[in-house]
């Protein structure tokens, strides 16, 4: 071997600890798929188990009961993922209009205060709710005191309006860290275009339409491409916490049923199946939005 | 970017003035509303228990006293929850700081066998993801459930801080590590006399993603750890939060008998106990986000370019 093929090696040694832990904790666990087609009982081995192909797959969709069920999730996911969806052009508009707020420093205020609470974990942000929403919450003290109600209202267990109050918590949490990029982008605005359109008489709301906005969009798509595609992954953490046996039905999207599924009741095989079909939902959906990107705006995203 | 700050001193018509007040307006509640909650929480577990559970302290605090805090950490579990937070806090924080910005390092330099592949190996993990129930089951066969190891082992390698860190290190003048390696120095050498006292700054930005996400882990105790003593904060306040009445007295049977007006200002109930572990918990996070603002927006930015 050539002095110059040794170094090379020399350089990849270096860094081989770092690929097996990377194949360890994201490629091998794609192994995990294997447990899909088997019929897996916890205490014991895999190779100890029954192989039994397509069943878990088939059973899905095998009684109404799991049908609806399934349908009911697909929907609690699509309604999140909607709502997200639907509203991604909040963090933009909260961005454009901060920024038409002259005094820095409550610009500032606003700014590191609004991001703050994407810094708390999902259990912070439901021992908050739990505070201040609970049946001995600082809402409900209040209302009765001034004698509103009579009897407490229970809000973190209403079976009603689930998906729009996730929607709410997850704004509270997102919403100023999600406006950041866009306050930057703002700040890389040619400063002259804008003094430019003032000096012809274009008042703010004609700025921020005809040169802000615009200027904001290229972001604005990628981050819409990148939202689309993962539109089935809403994770499970704030359902997770969020969840009681009120809001069940309602709050389960898909991360959260594979989840209950399998540390609930055991069903080890057929939540990998669904988690499987998943995942390669979703690659499907990345690989479709990223050509959706380069065919409309020649741009790709991965 | 350039901060060009020029002052119109233009006329403003009615209208520019009625958007900026209703700005003002609408971005000073968007502010109560992120920091009421946090505010209404730490007033509370300083006041008097008794005034508070009459839900009678809304914006200042009455009667402040701290035993709440006092007896928070003499139940049983807290101390040693607080510890392993801490741990994988340290611990994790260390290990992905150093991580990220080695192999940012090495993924830029050019004789490595076939280094595109291997870093292409690695980013792409941030794209596919073999759900939670496969990798409990791995993360099982190899003992890593009930284990410390659990916590830090995984999140050593994140693509994403990589990606960060190699752009940063991209921007360092080449000039810099050949002229070390006229002067003799092996590739380990350039890396820690060269390169990391001039990547500090992105190095910061990585300890502190990987920090809030080391403290805030709640995901993970859930899927791996039924041993309690592994616990961390975050995972004991949830349970906390589920399991009622008997906290309080948990916390009571261990303060110390006063008189009785005094007892009810002081005694602990759940709601008290459970603000109080929360304010613990979200305590370190509202004094160093201030001071490390610039240093996650500086993050955010580079990903957003290149991710």
């Amino acid at each position: 071997m050539s002095k110059k093929k040794l170094y090379s090696f020399k350089l990849f040694l270096l860094v081989v600890p770092f690929i097996v832990l990377v194949l360890l904790f994201c490629y091998y666990p794609l192994y995990g798929w294997m447990y899909a087609f088997y019929d897996y009982k916890p205490p014991k081995d895999l190779a100890d188990c029954a192989f039994v192909g397509g069943k878990w797959f088939a059973s899905l969709v095998s009684s109404d009961v799991k049908i609806k069920q399934l349908i009911q999730v697909l929907k609690n996911t699509f309604a999140m993922s909607g709502l997200t969806l639907g509203t991604s052009w909040l963090p933009m508009l909260f961005a454009v209009f901060l920024n038409e707020i002259h005094g820095v420093k409550f610009r500032k205020f606003v700014q590191t205060v609004t991001t703050l609470p994407n810094f708390v974990s999902w259990v912070m942000v439901y021992s908050i709710a739990f505070s201040l929403f609970n049946s001995t919450g600082m809402l409900n003290s209040l209302l009765m005191k001034i004698g509103l109600i009579d009897t407490p209202i229970l809000f973190l267990q209403a079976s009603t309006h689930v998906w729009f109050t996730q929607w709410l918590w997850l704004t509270w949490k997102n919403l100023g860290w999600a406006a950041i990029m866009y306050i930057a982008a703002i700040s890389s605005i040619d400063d002259e275009m804008i003094q430019a359109a003032r000096v012809d008489g274009a008042t703010r709301m004609q700025i921020i339409w005809h040169i802000t906005i615009p200027s904001l969009l290229p972001t604005y798509f990628v981050l819409l491409v990148l939202n689309v595609a993962n539109f089935l992954n809403n994770g499970m953490e704030q359902y997770y916490v969020f969840q009681n046996a009120f809001n069940k039905d309602y709050i389960q999207v898909l991360d959260l049923y594979v989840y209950n599924m399998a540390m609930g009741s055991g069903g080890y095989s057929v939540s990998v199946a669904i988690s499987m079909l998943k995942s390669l939902v979703s690659l499907v959906l990345l690989f479709i939005v990223n050509k959706a990107s380069k065919v409309i705006r020649g741009e790709s995203i991965l | 970017m350039s901060q060009v700050k020029t002052k119109h001193k233009m006329h403003v018509s009615a209208g520019d003035r009625a958007v900026e007040i209703v700005c003002y307006i609408i971005y000073t509640i968007a502010a109560f509303l992120c920091l009421y909650p946090f505010y209404y929480i730490m007033i509370n577990t300083i006041s008097a228990n008794d005034i508070s559970a009459r839900g009678d302290i809304l914006f200042l605090p009455q009667n402040i006293h701290f035993h709440n805090y006092i007896s928070a950490f003499r139940i049983e579990g807290l101390p040693q929850a607080f510890k392993i937070s801490l741990m994988r806090t340290v611990l994790g924080t260390a290990l992905t700081v150093f991580a990220s910005a080695f192999l940012g390092f090495m993924f830029t330099q050019e004789k490595m066998w076939a280094r595109k592949f291997w870093y292409r190996l690695v980013v792409a993990t941030m794209y596919f993801n073999a759900g939670i129930i496969p990798w409990y089951l791995v993360m099982k066969t190899m003992h890593l459930t009930n284990n410390f190891w659990g916590y830090i082992l995984p999140a050593i390698v994140s693509p994403f801080n990589l990606i960060l860190t190699k752009t940063f290190v991209e921007s360092v003048p080449k000039e810099l590590q050949e002229a070390a390696e006229m002067d003799g120095a092996g590739v380990l050498t350039v890396f820690f006399r060269v390169i990391i006292p001039v990547i500090k700054p992105i190095m910061a930005t990585v300890a502190i993603f990987s920090a809030v996400s080391q403290w805030n882990a709640f995901q993970d105790t859930l899927l791996l750890m039924t041993d309690t003593k592994l616990y961390p904060l975050q995972f004991v306040l949830y349970q906390y939060l589920n399991q009622a009445s008997s906290l309080a007295s948990l916390a009571q049977s261990t303060s110390s008998t006063a008189s009785l007006a005094a007892a009810a200002a002081t005694t602990q109930t759940t709601t008290s106990v459970r603000m109080t572990i929360t304010v613990i918990v979200v305590l370190p996070i509202m004094l160093v986000y201030p001071i490390f603002q610039k240093y996650f927006v500086k993050g955010i930015m580079i990903g957003a370019v290149k991710g």
